[in-house]
């Protein structure tokens, strides 16, 4: 049972596993969600979904596989499908007199038989723009294939009421980041910047001191503690959010997403090719709602590293030029900028997803690494490497 | 009892949904959500409607997996031994019992809520993968197995600060807690104070959903948050007209200090509030 719909998720990015499947299977079992199709998506969502940003995946995965009956129709419709659903689907789908007819001849299968008929009509009727299938939203069966308003099967109370269904509301779009899970690598190659330090409350047995003041006390125990070694390394980001970066947005967004959960602290701004006067924290209202970089000097003290990020490919006056920039006016250059965080950050290092031989063809790259005094890396385990190095000294 | 929405506690039907499924296949619940959104408060609640006890336990980021099943207080053994102390002989009276071992052994079956999981190790999760499963553990000192009498409910809460494991996700059931829209937002408050005056909750839950979408907040206020600014405002007496107000002086005050928490995010309100109201 519902093994295609599993496939499916699986197609679509999501980690199930058969562990997931099979609680699934055990809950519907255990009658956890009888009788009601929004039911049976919560309890599928929460068997199989283990992340809220594939929720969305799963929502149109969800809508994909179970949409009407459209998609299984001519196959054994019961075997994916309960029986309870399939009733809610038929009164919707045919006309009250039907039903009664249907009713009347008997039961169930002769439902099915012609709910399957109907859906097949249907299929055929698709190009005609029949009384059945609309892309208005009229019909039961809309754009998608079936009402994109939608019906609430198996809630009885609701059967007049128009509700859009929930795993078509799409609720968790903004959650589904498009970041791979597989930010393993990166974690690793990250961790090495951590840098403990001990802070905090004294809790851990310093074997040492105790040994060293037991003996000094004529062998009674004194027992000496010390704070636990804890991650203290500050780390803030500087995202190049440009047209050029488009090709590299998956990298950098699994960069970030690893050294969010690396580093407890971690801030984060937006710019567009160079640095200038103001950075941003949403690429959607840059213009509205800028972090003036100044504000970024005095607020992040120099115990801050500070990477940038960006493939550093533009025209050289964006760098040099008072009023180079491509967005708008820039009244000093952004070298100035440029300096002036490296000056104030000091172990600052700029990582480039272009591969390091194509550096050389590029002006820009080359007048941007030597204002970070050569501390410019690629974006690769070992670029991250050779980062890393330079910046914990 | 199933556990559903009661007069104290608001849950949506994926919540309920959620929590039946894993009490009734003995599963642990991950609960993740924004900060106040009602993670530790759930456990509570479900212990209530299933009449069952809650143990608590709360992870620090120090917390080891072991602390959870039962610690060897090897210290103070060394001590009552320098001392004589004739206890030393059973190394029993060392082991000091965890929150687990607390619910393996009860009587009768109990809620157990591990709290903040996130906060620990990146390997805290795994080292429990074991003991959760098969709800048993082994005591080396003493070679004895503590083994459920009755499988605990579980519960798990995450404010996302870490990723976890995926053997153990595989083991859970999930729910995420999404931050509640305005008329859930009013059912809460209402479960909280049933007697404040509509005008003020309207005026209040408007001024709280701005002040939620400045971009760039460094805390956006929760529901623990709202909660505890409305107590303010009923104490005080505030009139709804004040929170209405286009003057940013009459109006920071009444949010300082429970809604906006620090300096800068107060600078950025009266930033982009009042600048947008005087057009
Ligand atoms: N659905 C709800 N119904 C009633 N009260 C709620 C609800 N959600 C949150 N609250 C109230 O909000 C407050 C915060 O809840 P709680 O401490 O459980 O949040 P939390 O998610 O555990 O937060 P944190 O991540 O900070 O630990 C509590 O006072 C709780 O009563
Ligand atoms: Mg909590």
């Amino acid at each position: 049972m519902f093994t295609g719909f599993i496939e499916g998720l699986r197609k679509s990015g999501v980690p199930v596993s058969i562990t997931e499947h099979l609680s699934l299977l055990g809950a519907m079992e255990a009658g956890v969600a009888d009788y009601s199709v929004e039911d049976f998506y919560f309890l599928a969502r929460s068997a199989l979904v283990k992340d809220e940003r594939w929720f969305d995946r799963f929502d149109r995965v969800f809508a994909q596989h179970f949409k009407g009956l459209e998609a299984v129709a001519g196959e054994d419709l019961t075997a994916e499908l309960p029986e309870e659903w399939l009733r809610k689907l038929a009164e919707k789908t045919l006309s009250p007199e039907e039903m009664a007819a249907i009713e009347a001849l008997g039961g169930f299968d002769k439902l099915m038989e012609t709910l399957k008929k109907r859906l097949e009509e249907q299929k055929e009727r698709h190009q005609g723009g029949s009384k059945w299938i609309g892309t208005a939203g009229t019909s039961p069966f809309g754009a998608y294939g079936y009402n994109p308003e939608g019906v609430r099967i198996g809630q009885h109370e609701s059967r007049h009421r128009r509700a859009v269904k929930v795993w078509d509301r799409r609720e968790f779009r903004d959650l589904d980041d498009g970041v791979e899970l597989n930010t393993r690598s990166l974690k690793l190659a990250l961790r090495k910047l951590r840098r403990f330090a001990r802070e905090g409350a004294a809790e851990e047995l310093n074997l040492d001191g105790t040994i060293r003041a037991t003996a000094e006390n004529a062998g009674t125990l004194d027992l000496k503690f010390a704070p636990e070694r804890r991650n203290a390394m500050k780390v803030l980001l500087f995202l190049d959010v440009g047209g050029s970066m488009d090709d590299h947005v998956k990298a950098s967004e699994e960069l970030f997403s690893a050294a969010r959960s690396e580093f407890k602290h971690l801030e984060y701004f937006y710019f567009h090719n160079c640095v200038y006067e103001g950075v941003w924290k949403s690429n959607a209202r840059r213009r509205t709602e800028q972090t003036p970089t100044l504000e970024v000097l005095r607020t992040f003290g120099p115990d801050y590293r500070l990477i940038f990020v960006g493939d550093a490919a533009m025209s050289p006056y964006e760098i040099v030029q008072p009023g180079g920039a491509v967005e708008h006016w820039n009244a000093e250059s952004g070298q100035a900028w440029v300096e002036r965080l490296t000056g104030h950050f000091r172990r600052v290092a700029w990582l480039n997803p272009t591969p390091e031989p194509a550096w050389s063809y590029s002006q820009s790259t080359a007048i941007l690494r030597q204002l970070l005094e050569q501390r410019m890396y690629p974006m690769t385990l070992d670029g991250l490497e050779r980062m890393t190095r330079a910046l914990s000294r | 009892m199933p556990f559903a929405s009661t007069d104290k506690y608001i849950a949506s039907r994926d919540l309920e949904v959620s929590v039946n499924a894993a009490v009734k296949l003995q599963r642990p619940l991950l609960v993740k959500g924004e900060p106040g959104t009602g993670k530790t408060v759930l456990a509570q609640e479900v212990a209530a409607a299933l009449g069952m006890p809650l143990i608590e336990w709360h992870i620090k980021s120090t917390t080891k997996a072991q602390q959870g099943l039962y610690e060897y207080d090897a210290v103070s053994r060394l001590r009552d031994g320098q001392l004589g102390d004739p206890r030393v002989h059973d190394v029993a009276n060392y082991i000091v019992h965890g929150k687990l071992w607390e619910a393996f052994t009860s009587e009768t079956p109990t809620v157990v809520l591990i709290d903040e999981i996130d906060k620990a190790d990146i390997e805290f999760p795994n080292d429990l993968l074991l003991e959760l499963d098969r709800m048993q553990f082994y005591v080396y000192e003493t070679r004895e197995t503590i083994v459920a009498r009755q499988r605990p409910v579980v519960i798990i809460t995450s404010n996302n600060e870490k990723e976890l494991p995926d053997a153990f996700l595989r083991r859970c059931f999930f729910h995420y807690i999404r931050f509640p829209d305005r008329e859930t937002m009013e059912k809460i408050v209402a479960t909280h104070y049933p007697d404040i005056k509509a005008s003020l909750a309207r005026e209040a839950l408007n001024v709280f959903f701005k002040i939620r979408e400045l971009p760039g907040l460094k805390k956006k206020p929760a529901t623990s948050e709202l909660l505890d600014w409305l107590k303010l405002l009923m104490i005080e007496d505030l009139s709804p007209d004040v929170l209405r107000s286009d003057d940013a002086k009459l109006v920071i005050p009444p949010l300082h200090g429970a809604l906006l928490k620090n300096e800068q995010d107060i600078s950025l309100f009266e930033r982009l509030v009042f600048m947008s109201r005087r057009g």
